[in-house]
């Protein structure tokens, strides 16, 4: 298990890769859930320059410790691996990454699941979006299960 | 006794501080605490509290040494 904060931009693809390619479970595990969430160029209408994330350094790696503890006792889980951008984040950039592999599909897509709906609803960080006109806070996130 | 007291996001543009210290006795609310260092804006509605970098609901019993944050709801992912 990986989790990082990454305080410059990431590629993801190239860091699934290499993450996968120093596996000793090669064999083991028959799927693999990613989530990738990827910054907008609009929001609630407005149009969108930039944002910066910020969180509380301590707090936020031991939040995401604990979220990934408990998605590792829910289900059986072979490896996940979890970086999130913090900083100034352009439009198009990465700002969070989870994988995580398992043997069979269900418990890759409910885990993934239930870490990125636990990340986006208590671990801390906080955005702040710059406009054209001006910066926002952004005052909390959307429900993950509303727009289905 | 003293704690630390630090102010994340929107909570810091209230405060108008990042940090502080203040004296802590026995039974000070959290809006105390929150008085006692800001003095611009009264103590917000919707705050989130960590005490030691976890979660608490409530009123703490606090410790001397111990860290309090108060922030907004979190917007990460």
């Amino acid at each position: 298990m990986l989790i990082e904060i990454r305080e410059e931009a990431f590629d993801v693809f190239g860091a699934l890769e290499r993450y996968q390619s120093d596996f000793e479970h090669k064999g083991k595990f028959g799927a693999t859930a990613s989530f990738i969430g990827t910054m907008r160029d609009f929001n609630e209408g407005d149009n969108v320059k930039s944002m910066t994330l910020e969180y509380y350094p301590g707090m936020t790696e031991k939040h995401l410790q604990k979220i990934c503890d408990e998605a590792y006792q829910r289900w059986s889980i072979i490896d996940l691996l979890l970086l999130h951008r913090v900083g100034k984040v352009n439009i198009g950039e990465p700002i969070v990454l989870v994988s995580i592999w398992t043997a069979h599909r269900g418990d890759a897509f409910d885990a993934c699941r239930f870490v990125m709906e636990d990340l986006k609803s208590k671990a801390p960080f906080w955005k702040k979006e710059e406009l054209s006109d001006g910066e926002r806070w952004v005052e909390s996130n959307t429900s993950g299960y509303s727009e289905k | 006794m003293s704690i630390k007291v630090k102010f994340f996001a929107r909570m810091r543009d209230e405060a108008g501080i990042d940090s502080g210290e203040v004296e802590y006795v026995d039974s000070l609310s959290l809006e105390a605490i929150w008085t006692q260092l800001v003095k611009e804006s009264s103590y917000p509605e919707s705050v989130m509290v960590a005490v030691n970098m976890e979660y608490i609901s409530g009123e703490p019993t606090l410790k001397d040494g111990d860290e309090i944050a108060f922030f907004p709801p979190v917007t990460g992912g």
